[in-house]
């Protein structure tokens, strides 16, 4: 029952039925209409041949009188598979022809009449059934000519026949082609489903077997297979960020252990308690910071913070970004220079978009060493710069440090990856990323790019915001129309 | 700064509300006073119960009156019938949440001031609180000392005026011509040094987080990682203090900046 109580429930066999009622239900109809058409043609062969045998028995009579018609109609009655014949006189006495009895009162009414009768031969015989004319000849003499009925019935019976066996037939064979194919869907589509457990129990390496015959199923598996590929795409690089969580928060951890450790077997009054319950504490408000830079990115890439836009001027938050950076440059001997020299307004969440930029300004402070050796006529600083671009905007930092090679740019971007001269620095290798998402948060991008010498970095973001989706492809396309007169390059500080 | 004897925790779903500040001696009420800081009567709507017991001791052990309630119906029971200067309410409550008791407060008229505590750190949700009628918001997890430094802001706030003029000993910032004099000195400050020593000076004897100068200060809500703000604060500090024997912008280990004269 089971295994049959499935393929009941499949759509395919539901399908499958509506499909066959439909067709049986048409050929029906063809089959009667076919039955009718034949018996009408041939009734219709029937009136003709009847008559034409009228016409010939008529000249008979004008010919050669009632004598010769007799004679006429004797000869012809007599021939095997005869048509039927009775002549009888005004009084309806028989004067010749091949029927013995009739239904009563056929004789009275010319015409066309369907009429029962016995053959004169075999009056104890059954009944036939025949359709035939009455004439009425000159002197009296009625003339029935007819033409027995039975052919015509058989040739019907036997349409009504083959139909309802080909009906039947059609019926079995199409629920028999159905279950056939059912079973076929059925077979693929639990293969399906058995793939897909084996997914869901946790094997994301599974693929949907596909059949090769490009059909609806095949594109379905194929496209579920494709989806398959982004999910264990996405949980690989979930994976390897939770690897890489347990990495940097399991060294500040041991750090922050080991400290404790160490205060409780060697302090010896309370100031050494202090100092190392102080170190425990920074050291947790590290790792407070790292998580809540991991649970920002995660927010922006989301897209939580999409409800958050407001129109505002991106040069204002470069001002803005600069002027809190400024004193922290100046301190590790950097100038910084802000130039946005005018507004560039841009539909985002200013809150995001000032961190992004913070955060890139916080790089190029941390990396960009004064003291790197830099070429003739370049002088080492930190360049902030916001301008308009066609229906973008750019929020630019540039900086004389050591850069980044162009084989590292791509990976830098992910998460807690730092390069390995960048160790040494205090960090936790997430503030690009951050920047990153909060660029895509907007529907733009984050480039990195040769400053030659150091390294610039770039967020575009669409004027409009996310809404228009304009992601610039190509950032080399989109320079600043205006280049940067010194006239308007601001000093902060 | 020790107050009084060893207080219990005295949670009100302990049916009898006993304010702490009641139990003090009036001596020690005066003392409380007198070194500053105004004792506060705080009330904890917090339902993890650690959490609860670990701010109501150290706000004891700073002299402040701290009562506790583990959930929104309670929490709001009781900041209706009781004079509290500050109200410390967690987000995510049992049967009211944090935002619904404030807003339920403030549509009875009900100003207490209100500091929102939410393992929910983020911009929009920071937003969304003050927008419910906290004045504060700070999210888990926080140090103490941020969250005192908060406390007392929100508690001074109430019955503040403004004031024109500025002073804290010989030093005087005029928020109309925006001059900074000391000793009749003119000290030139840029706009946003300005604005840093007008906060500073208008929280003068309290603490004043990091955090606190980056919101109120720059508007910006997020960690600049490096310590920005203390680069500020020592340009500042070379501007104002340089040259002159008593030092007034002092720095407070582990929780800030603090104007005051004296030591």
């Amino acid at each position: 029952m089971t295994a049959l109580g499935k393929l009941f429930r499949t759509t395919a066999f539901k399908l499958t039925l509506v499909y066959l009622t439909t067709f049986v239900l048409f050929a029906a109809i063809v089959l009667v209409y076919f039955a009718w058409n034949t018996r009408r043609l041939i009734n219709e062969q029937i009136t003709q041949t009847v008559d034409s045998e009228i016409v010939t028995l008529q000249d008979e009579y004008d010919i050669g009188g009632i004598r010769r018609l007799i004679f006429t109609l004797d000869a012809r009655a007599r021939r095997p598979d005869s048509y039927l014949y009775l002549l009888t006189t005004a009084a309806g006495e028989g004067l010749a022809g091949n029927v013995g009895s009739l239904t009563a009162g056929v004789l009275e009414r010319s015409g066309w009449t369907e009429t029962a009768y016995r053959k004169l031969e075999d009056l104890e015989q059954t009944e036939h059934h025949a359709l035939a004319k009455v004439v009425q000849l000159s002197g009296g003499f009625r003339m029935l000519v007819g033409r027995d009925l039975e052919e015509r019935d058989r040739m019907h019976d036997v349409v009504i026949g083959a139909g309802r066996w080909s009906l039947a037939i059609v019926v079995i064979l199409g629920i028999a082609g159905g279950l056939f194919v059912m079973r076929r869907v059925l077979q693929r589509v639990d293969a399906m489903t058995a793939t897909a457990q084996t997914i869901m129990a946790g094997d994301l390496s599974g693929r949907l077997p596909i059949a090769g015959t490009n059909d609806e199923l095949d594109r379905l598996a194929g496209n579920l297979n494709t989806m398959l590929d982004r999910i264990e795409a996405l949980m690989h690089g979930l994976k390897e960020v939770s690897d890489n969580i347990a990495h940097d928060l399991k060294t500040p951890l041991t750090r922050l252990r080991n400290r404790c450790e160490e205060a409780l077997r060697t302090a010896e009054d309370e100031a050494q308690y202090r100092t190392a319950l102080e170190g425990t504490i920074e050291e947790s408000d590290g790792l407070i910071r790292t998580f809540n830079a991991l649970l920002m990115i995660a927010r922006a890439e989301s897209g939580q913070a999409r409800d958050n836009m407001r129109d505002f001027d991106a040069a204002e938050v470069a001002r803005g970004v600069g002027e809190l950076y400024e004193p922290l440059a100046d301190e590790k001997g950097l100038t910084l220079t802000i130039d946005a020299p005018a507004a560039a307004p841009v539909r985002g969440n200013r809150e995001l978009i000032s961190q992004a930029l913070a955060n890139l300004v916080d790089n190029a402070i941390k990396y960009a060493a004064p003291d790197v050796a830099l070429p003739d006529g370049v002088r080492p600083g930190i360049r902030i710069e916001a301008a308009s671009a066609g229906d973008h905007i750019l929020l630019t930092v540039a900086d004389r440090g050591p850069g980044i090679p162009a084989a590292d740019r791509a990976r830098v971007l992910e998460r807690f990856v730092r390069l390995e001269q960048s160790r040494s620095q205090p960090g936790s290798g997430l503030g690009l990323s951050l920047a990153l998402a909060v660029a895509h948060l907007h529907g733009g991008d984050l480039k990195l790019e040769d400053n030659e010498p150091g390294l610039r970095t770039v967020i575009s973001l669409p004027r409009a915001g996310p809404v228009s989706q304009a992601v610039a492809g190509d950032l080399t396309r989109l320079q600043p129309t205006q280049a940067p007169a010194g006239g308007s390059d601001s000093q902060a500080g | 700064m020790k107050v009084g004897a060893p207080v219990e925790p005295n949670h009100i779903s302990a049916s009898v509300v006993i304010a702490t500040l009641e139990r003090l001696s009036p001596t020690q009420r005066e003392n409380a006073y007198g070194m500053g800081r105004a004792v506060m009567r705080l009330l904890i709507i917090e339902d993890d119960r650690d959490a609860a017991d670990y701010l109501a001791k150290a706000f004891r052990e700073v002299g402040h009156v701290a009562d506790l309630a583990a959930d929104g119906e309670e929490g709001l029971a009781h900041a209706l019938d009781g004079q509290y200067d500050v109200l410390i309410v967690d987000r995510m409550l049992p049967k009211l949440d944090g935002l619904s008791v404030i807003g339920t407060l403030r549509g009875k008229g009900i100003e207490t001031p209100a500091l929102i505590l939410s393992a929910l750190g983020q911009v929009d949700d920071r937003v969304k609180g003050l927008r419910a009628g906290g004045d504060d918001y700070l999210p888990k997890p926080y140090s103490f000392s941020e969250l005192l430094a908060r406390i007392e802001v929100l508690a001074r706030r109430r019955g503040s005026r403004e004031e024109m003029v500025y002073r804290v000993a010989d030093l005087e910032l005029d928020r109309l011509s925006h001059r900074v004099t000391r000793t009749n000195q003119e000290i030139d400050l840029q706009p946003r040094e300005f604005r840093l020593l007008e906060y500073l000076m208008k929280h003068a004897g309290q603490v004043v987080t990091r955090t606190m100068l980056l919101e109120n200060v720059w508007d910006y809500h997020f960690d600049p990682q490096t310590n920005v703000i203390d680069v500020h604060i020592s340009r500042l500090r070379s501007k104002i203090d340089k040259g002159f024997a008593q030092p007034l912008l002092h720095t407070v280990r582990g929780a800030g900046y603090m104007i005051r004269e004296g030591k």
